[in-house]
């Protein structure tokens, strides 16, 4: 079946699917023809070339990929168990995404910027995030306790799509300094349907900012399939704002890393925003308040089990004899460590005082909040085994 | 390792959905005496979100399931004791999850705790008068906990509504629907899958909360009513031999006994055909065939909703007009020995999937031969599929002791004015037979119509 519009019917509902790509059943996607998308390691772990992406990287750097994507999803299944056992309010899984955040995490360089949405745990560790930092946003004991301006990784971000303004307007100020880095916007399909989304692409392209806005394609904004919310795929939306868009295969870090450090290195060099949409799929729920199952097909997950982004750069290691069973049981034995201390330490957050909400409102305190803060305090000391200020 | 009374853990259930104030334990996944590791899988437990496991947060031997599979819980509640053969770690008192503090808060878990916490607000200090209070009015210590917030006010306002309905029900006439029955979204989803009406459920959980076992009680316990047909007075059994002699006398006896008229409507069929196409490949039709007798069945069944006097029978007798309850939806089917009708009990109150289920059932069943007779009495309402044949339609005759027959011609392309242009459409003409004693031609025209507006335009049974 063609992406051919009807000409003699009407538009019915089911009419959009075919629109992108042919769709049977209830929105199974189709990874797109092969010449749309970058791909440098195939689901079976062989080795690609591609002509625009040569990808310069070393044997320490491969296995350095693999372990920073087994250690972050072992992270992420004890942030989900945790999670269920009443440790954490909620907890965002990253499980399937590993290599598109590996990768785009990677290709950043000291003196670059990312601003991430709420699920960027594997952008995190890439840029030498404490996990148990982002454990505490998720446990409600803090915003957040990592430094944004130090780690170049700003706090998470749970209005959808409001990170990529922010990371334009920090564009233009890095711009304005002369400063030779970038900047790497982080955001789902769905945001892709925020208003602040488009307004971010249109001052990008218009001062030529250098951001690079990194779209993980997971297939779904929460239950909204993306055939609901786009009728060209993602990354062909950039041709309108006038910068190029280019299409990752998501579950390929070695792609990922290559397209990712070609467009950070453009923008650095003063020809503007890139777009590139990671495609990719979000194995588990949305957030752990989430069915996934009843939106999606346990077959498609089956199929998307088979584009492993771990298992097919562990088949290339070992194909390739880069890396032995020693290494693999290395790794294993770390990502039970991370664990472990993840578990502890979480387990282990002292709840925070009451009035440290007042602490980061603002920089300096404004007169109105610390009234406001003095009035708490002698509130809470109104209660037996209260504090007293 | 020394077993001691501290190396017993207990794990309270968890809010695992931002903001869930109890959840069902599905099943348990471990016994008592098994070994257990940390985040092995305990139980899965379904809350009005979703149906999850929890994983353990202890390492030990399970000791006591405090709760049963099928119980519905509060979250807080200690559902396991599992034994870690250590003595804990931590000291007591410093807010290990799910004990209570000296300060009188329980330091479950993150979100909104459990409502054990209810009662537990920290008393106002007596002596201090120092300052003027805060809020004009002190809050209510049974109404707005300090923990809680609106949540807790939620859930009594809900609580009360509850009663309210409770008390309320019972005022209810008999036959007379009450308010809404109570349960979460995925036991109303399972209830529908199921063709469980939740009107005719009791709800064993907290506040009449119909739970899914009570579901399943209710559905085992329709089934053997559902399974015997009502036994009509004078009914004859006949020998499936004689299927022929059987329709000739039916024939005879009702186009001589109801006034017949007959209607006829030719409709755009394409969008059901498209719509057909798509269904046909969705998982819940999978292994079914999706005829297009299917989608004549659904839009009779949505149409009769609208109009149940034609779901009727004429009782000569007591001179009285029944209006069925029910629609048991009779299928004329060719087969080897004659015609018979075979008919799907109470069909209106199939999902899609399972009427088509039904119907290929029922038709391998009539073309082998082995219709029971009790299928093929009772029915309420006749479709007889002549498009098969090849035929554009036809006068059927009623099958006595009903008001109204639907006949269904063959599909054909043919140039059709579609948006203001000779187009190559699906076409196909619906014949309708009713009894004029009981269905007025204003009725009968209507029910068509309504028939032949579903089929044209599937979307809008939606607006059924």
């Amino acid at each position: 079946m063609t992406a051919v519009r009807h000409e003699t019917d009407d538009a019915d509902i089911g009419d959009l699917h075919e629109v992108v790509d042919p769709v049977p059943g209830a929105g199974a996607p189709h990874l797109p023809r092969q010449m749309d998308l970058v791909q440098l390691l195939t689901p079976e772990g062989e080795r690609l070339e591609h002509p625009d992406y040569p990808l310069d990287v070393s044997d320490e750097e491969l296995r350095g990929c693999y372990r920073d994507m087994a250690l972050v999803r072992r992270w992420d299944g004890e942030a989900t168990a945790l999670q269920r056992q009443g440790e954490l309010g909620i907890w965002a899984s990253l499980l399937g995404q590993e290599a598109a955040q590996l990768g785009a995490g990677r290709a950043l360089r000291d003196g670059d910027t990312a601003f991430p949405t709420y699920r960027e745990h594997g952008v995190a560790w890439a840029r030498g995030v404490d996990p148990l930092h982002v454990m505490s946003l998720f446990r409600g004991v803090d915003n957040g306790g990592w430094d944004p301006v130090a780690l170049g990784f700003n706090l998470y971000t749970v209005v959808i799509g409001a990170q990529t303004l922010h990371a334009t307007g920090y564009a233009m100020g890095v711009q304005r300094d002369g400063a030779e880095s970038a900047v790497l916007a982080f955001l789902g399909d769905g945001a892709t349907s925020q208003g602040e989304v488009n307004e971010a692409m249109v001052f990008a392209a218009s001062f030529s900012a250098p951001v690079v806005f990194f779209c993980q394609n997971n297939q779904y904004a929460i239950s909204v399939p993306l055939e609901r919310q786009s009728r060209v795929p993602l990354y062909r939306r950039a041709a309108g704002f006038g910068f190029p868009g280019v299409r990752v295969d998501g579950n390929d870090v070695l792609a990922v890393l290559a397209v990712t450090r070609a467009a950070l290195q453009a923008a650095r060099e003063g020809q503007g925003p890139t777009f590139i949409e990671a495609f990719t799929y979000r194995m588990g729920a949305h957030t752990t308040s989430d069915d996934p199952t009843r939106y999606r097909l346990a077959a498609e997950v089956e199929e998307w089990k088979l584009r492993d982004p771990i298992a097919r750069l562990m088949a290339y290691l070992s194909r390739s004899g880069l890396a032995d069973a020693a290494f693999f049981a290395g790794v294993e034995a770390e990502a039970d460590a991370l664990a472990a201390r993840i578990r502890s330490g979480t387990i282990g957050m002292p709840d925070p005082r009451p009035t440290a909400m007042f602490d980061a409102v603002y920089a300096e305190q404004t007169p109105p909040l610390a009234a406001q803060r003095a009035e708490f305090e002698a509130y809470q000391a109104s209660f037996e085994g209260g504090e007293r200020s | 390792m020394t077993q001691t009374a501290g190396a017993l853990r207990q794990f309270r259930l968890p809010d695992v959905g931002e903001g869930l104030t109890e959840a069902e334990l599905l099943q348990w996944l471990v016994a008592v005496g098994d070994t257990v590791a940390v985040n092995q899988p305990l139980c899965e437990v379904e809350t009005a979100k979703a149906a999850v496991e929890l994983p353990s947060p202890h390492a030990g031997r399970v000791v006591e399931l405090l709760v049963d599979a099928g119980a519905t819980v509060d979250v807080g509640t200690p559902i396991i004791t599992i034994d870690t053969g250590e003595a804990p770690s931590e000291p007591a008192g410093t807010g290990l999850i799910g004990e209570t503090t000296a300060t009188g808060r329980t330091a479950v878990l993150v979100g909104y705790g459990p409502r054990t916490t209810e009662a537990r607000r920290r008393p106002r200090r007596t002596a201090e008068t120092g300052s003027a209070p805060l809020l004009a009015t002190a809050p209510d210590a049974r109404t707005k906990p300090v923990r809680h917030g609106g949540l807790e006010v939620g859930r009594q306002a809900e609580a009360a509504a509850v009663r309210a309905d409770a008390a309320s029900s019972t005022a209810v006439a008999p036959g007379r629907r009450g308010p809404r029955p109570l349960a979460k979204p995925p036991v109303r989803r399972y209830a529908k899958d199921c063709g469980v009406d939740l009107a005719t459920v009791s709800g064993t959980g907290a506040g009449g909360v119909i739970t899914r076992a009570d579901v399943d009680a209710a559905r085992a316990a329709a089934v053997p009513v559902a399974v015997p047909p009502a036994p009509s007075a004078g009914e004859q059994r006949i020998p499936v031999t004689g299927v022929r002699k059987h329709t000739a006398a039916a024939m005879v006896a009702s186009a001589f006994t109801a006034p017949h008229v007959t209607e006829f409507l030719t409709v755009d069929v394409t969008r059901t055909m498209k719509l057909r196409r798509r269904l046909a490949e969705r998982p819940e039709l999978a292994g079914v065939p999706v005829s297009p007798l299917l989608f004549v069945a659904k839009a009779v069944l949505l149409a009769i909703g609208r109009h149940p006097m034609i779901n009727s029978s004429w009782d000569e007798a007591a001179q009285e007009i029944v209006v069925h309850g029910r629609v048991d939806l009779g299928i004329a089917a060719a087969t080897p020995r004659g015609l018979v009708v075979p008919n799907i009990r109470d069909a209106g109150r199939l999902t899609l999937p399972e009427l088509a289920g039904a119907l290929a059932e029922l038709t391998t069943t009539a073309r082998a031969g082995r219709t029971a007779p009790e299928a093929m009495t009772g029915g309420t309402f006749t479709i007889t599929n002549v498009g098969v044949f090849g035929v554009d339609t036809g006068t059927p005759i009623l099958n006595p002791g009903e008001a109204a027959i639907l006949a269904f011609g063959a599909v054909r392309e043919r140039p059709w004015v579609h948006k203001g242009k000779v187009r190559p459409r699906q076409v196909t003409t619906l014949a309708l037979s009713f009894d004029h004693r009981i269905v007025d031609g204003e009725l009968g025209s209507r029910f068509l119509a309504d028939v032949g507006a579903v089929l044209q335009d599937p979307g809008s049974a939606l607006l059924c």
